[in-house]
């Protein structure tokens, strides 16, 4: 046995899991919507989380301007 | 004095804002919204995106028929136990703080699970606890905020719409085998010379039989399943006597395929495995191009998407009850509030009934209708509650009928012959007999070659780089129309409004404006005392013509009046400092020579003299003597009219001279006169708004409709176009020209890359690493060509 056949099989076998990490992407529904998550990602986390008194502060900041 | 926006929306405070926490609304709904917010932790949403806000409608008893549970059923996605998913449409969907208010919507309401919206479709999944809010209680708290969903009975009959996502599998499996079968024939490329069949002994060679097998399982998926859909287009073709572009596309791909198979099984070469996958790839890179979709939009609404899921039924004993609209009978007693759609033909037992039919019909003022008179559905009420006894079901009323015209069975893009597959034709033929005439040459010559020859012609004359061009320029082009909002429905609008000879208007909402319509005074002069009472007597009244009227008059000092009366259908009266005045109709002001004036008028009467009128005229777009004049030089227009004759004289003045003008057409008159004029060969363009106009639109060859507001509702037609870029139709029109030119440009370019593929051809001298480049090298520069091409076009459009 020749190395070049553990490396085709390798390389073959790489390609494959990405192919069908693709198939398993497109199942999902990430291509059906290809804008908001683009928006989504951008939201800062710690200001959803409830932190009444960080909120007030950061909302006068920002009036102020 | 500077503008004062509203804090919430952005629109102008004028003189009444409201001032909250520092910050200025422009009314009580935006106040609300924004209280609602800053109480729970939310007010990051004017962080995102200032005055990003709607103002939000009073939506009282709109949605009790969400209250009952088979219609709830319904129109959820999903519900078990105590769990519910909807998805809901929200057309006020428009920029990040939406989204980021929508996704946080479990702040404002604890039993809320998750929410998540699709920006691109306007829509947002929202999964609740159901024992704890109710899905009515769910789109009235999204109401409040000034995100009202619009549920229309289309949501109720097709629910689950299946996302077509074969093309990006396909694209997926063909690029996968693409780019490993490159690789693949990398020792081929590198070692043509010394491949072992030739007696080399480069140490790759050995592996040859592995590499050619392993490419020849790769190309199966290509051929079998991405490529499947050009053998099933060109078989359809064939059958039907018809040579489409994918005959050869087709043709080349098994003469490819086959042709490599056998050579590999006899050890002859390495086959055109790349060029096979490659061509599979960039084909469907091109299909792919081409389908961009305006996902927020829909090109196929019927009556259905504008009528509500339910009405208010009259039980026996003065009980309310929410009806599914299908469930209505003739005989049963509907109750239709302010602002609502009358959604069934049927007789006015109670109530002053006035109502819009401007959608239905073209008619631009809103028709009064007595006691015992018919109301035909599509309507919308604009007093109070009327009681209606219903004549018909749903789907026989008068205006749904039209949908049962076999136009909107058909599939127009059957009937239209695209560019490309006129040029696939004459291809065929061309590609057919020069590898017949090189298959005879070289029998005789060389036979053993001749096989080798005609296989080679038709692997290079695979029109590869011909089928991208259309795609690749139209599906541009279709992206550059969309951010001038014009939204065309698919590339073949674009290359059939290229061909457009007749342009057909429709009149109310179309050339007009629906917002606003102005009066014009005619008679003797008022004082400026008489105009102070006027504007100060009918700030009182309520009446819609009053408040036009009202906001058209000159500002005055505000006075209170000493006497103010209303006179139900007559008009008002008021009196201020012994100076009286009547405002309404011809007879209540005492003026009695009505010569039949088809237009609206408002009657002025001061101090008992009869002083003259406003009459009130349709407001027309801007621009839109130069469209006509511009559009008229080339095309033959004419304007169909569901309303009546009162503004001819006025568009004969706006118009060129001798525009034909057809006034009180019904919905079947204008579908009509479309088909005759398709009759004698003309190329139809219709223009339309309403529900009147859907079956012209499904008619016409390219039927565009005009919105105002691009997020409600148009009825079925082939392209939306933005009210406010109506002016630059006709540029759009040229543009499509334009766009047909480059495509018949690249269609040369590709054609002098065939001919030189076609010398290596018909000479026998074929080698795959030639075809290899050949390919990718006339599909690329293709692409590159129309793109810069499609974009400088787009530039110069405004």
């Amino acid at each position: 046995m020749s190395v070049i056949y553990v490396l085709l099989a390798i390389s073959l076998v790489v390609a494959v899991i990405f192919f069908m990490a693709f198939i398993a992407s497109v199942k999902n529904g990430q291509y059906d919507d290809s804008y908001t998550p683009s928006v989504r990602m951008l939201f800062e986390d710690e200001l959803v989380e409830d932190k009444p008194s960080e909120e007030r502060q950061n909302k006068n900041k920002t009036s102020n301007k | 004095m500077d503008r004062i926006n509203c804090y919430h929306c952005g629109d102008d405070c004028g003189n009444a804002a409201i001032t909250f926490d520092t910050k200025n609304f422009c009314c009580g709904g935006c106040k609300t919204v924004y209280e609602i917010f800053s109480t729970n932790d939310l007010s990051y949403y004017y962080d995102l995106q200032s005055a990003a806000g709607t103002t939000p409608k009073v939506v009282e008893n709109k949605y009790d028929f969400l209250g009952t549970s088979a219609i709830v059923q319904k129109l959820t996605e999903f519900s078990d136990g105590n769990l519910q998913i909807v998805n809901l449409y929200i057309p006020s969907i428009h920029c990040s703080s939406c989204i980021w208010v929508l996704e946080n919507l479990n702040k404002l309401n604890l039993s809320i699970i998750s929410s998540q919206v699709d920006f691109p479709k306007k829509t947002v999944r929202i999964s609740y606890d159901s024992d704890a809010i109710s899905l009515k209680e769910l789109v009235l708290l999204l109401a409040r905020i000034g995100y009202e969903p619009y549920i229309s009975l289309d949501d109720f009959d097709n629910k689950k719409k299946k996302t077509d996502r074969s093309l990006i599998y396909k694209l997926g499996v063909a690029g996968f085998a693409f780019g490993n079968v490159m690789f693949l024939s990398f020792p081929e490329y590198f070692d043509l010379v010394t491949s072992k069949s030739t007696g080399g002994e480069y140490w790759l060679n050995q592996y040859q039989d592995v590499f050619r097998g392993l490419m020849f399982i790769f190309s199966l998926p290509v051929v079998f399943y991405a490529g499947r859909d050009y053998f099933i287009s060109a078989f359809k073709g064939l059958r039907s006597n018809f040579l489409n572009i994918d005959v050869p596309i087709a043709l080349g791909i098994l003469v490819l395929f086959l042709r490599s198979t056998v050579e590999i099984i006899f050890n002859w070469g390495p086959g055109f495995f790349d060029s096979l996958t490659g061509l599979v790839f960039f084909l469907l890179l091109g299909k792919f191009f081409q389908q961009k979709t305006y996902s927020f939009l829909s090109f196929e609404r019927d009556y259905k998407s504008y009528f509500p899921v339910a009405v208010t039924r009259m039980l026996p004993g003065g009980k309310e009850e929410s009806t599914q609209v299908h469930d209505l009978k003739k005989g049963d007693r509907i109750l239709i509030r302010n602002e609502e759609l009358i959604p069934i033909d049927g007789i006015l037992i109670s109530g002053k009934a006035r109502i819009d039919y401007s959608f239905v019909t073209g008619e631009s003022e809103p028709v009064l209708k007595q006691y015992g008179e018919k109301i035909y559905a599509g309507g919308k009420q604009l007093n109070d509650a009327i009681e209606i006894e219903t004549l018909k079901s749903v789907s026989q009323s008068y205006l749904t009928q039209l949908w049962s015209n076999a136009v909107f069975q058909e599939d127009k893009s059957t009937k239209f012959q695209t560019l490309t597959d006129s040029i696939g034709k004459r291809f065929t033929i061309a590609v057919l007999s020069v590898a017949f005439a090189a298959t005879t040459f070289w029998l005789f010559y060389d036979s053993s070659k001749a096989l080798n020859v005609f296989t080679a012609v038709l692997i290079i004359a695979c029109p590869c780089a011909i089928a991208l061009a259309s795609p690749f320029t139209l599906g541009n082009m279709l992206r550059i129309f969309g951010r001038k909002k014009f939204y065309l429905k698919n590339t073949q609008t674009i290359e059939q409004l290229a061909q457009i000879d007749t342009a057909i208007f429709d009149k109310t909402g179309t050339i007009t404006t629906a917002q606003k319509s102005t009066a014009s005074y005619q008679g003797m002069t008022l004082t400026l005392e008489e105009e102070a009472l006027l504007k100060n007597t009918l700030r009182a009244s309520n009446h819609p013509l009053s408040r036009t009227l009202y906001n058209m008059l000159a500002e005055h000092d505000i006075v209170t009046l000493d006497e103010y009366e209303e006179h139900l259908g007559k008009g008002v009266e008021g009196r201020i400092d012994g100076e009286h005045i009547k405002i309404g109709s011809a007879d209540f002001t005492g003026y009695h020579q009505d010569s039949g004036a088809l237009n609206t008028s408002v009657h002025i009467n001061s101090n008992d003299t009869y002083k003259g009128k406003y009459v009130f005229h349709n407001e027309y777009r801007d621009g839109i003597s130069e469209v006509f004049k511009a559009i008229s030089e080339t095309l033959q227009v004419a304007i169909l009219s569901g309303d009546n004759e009162g503004e001819k004289t006025r568009l004969e003045q706006l118009l060129p001279k001798f525009t034909p003008l057809f006034f009180n057409q019904k919905p079947e008159d204008k579908l009509d006169f479309i088909k005759s004029l398709q009759n004698q060969g003309k190329k139809v363009l219709m223009v339309g708004d309403g529900l009147n106009d859907a079956g012209a639109l499904a008619q016409s060859n390219v039927g565009i409709a005009i919105s105002e507001n691009v997020n409600v509702f148009s009825p079925a037609c082939d392209g939306i176009l933005d009210a406010s870029k109506f002016k630059w139709l006709y540029q759009y029109i040229l543009a499509s020209k334009k766009a047909i030119k480059i495509v018949k440009m690249s269609f040369a370019l590709s054609l002098l890359y065939n001919i030189i593929g076609l010398y290596f051809a018909v000479t026998g001298q074929l080698q795959p690493v030639i075809a290899a480049i050949l390919m990718p090298l006339s599909s690329i520069s293709i692409v590159v060509f129309t793109t810069v091409m499609t974009n400088m076009l787009g530039r110069k459009l405004k």
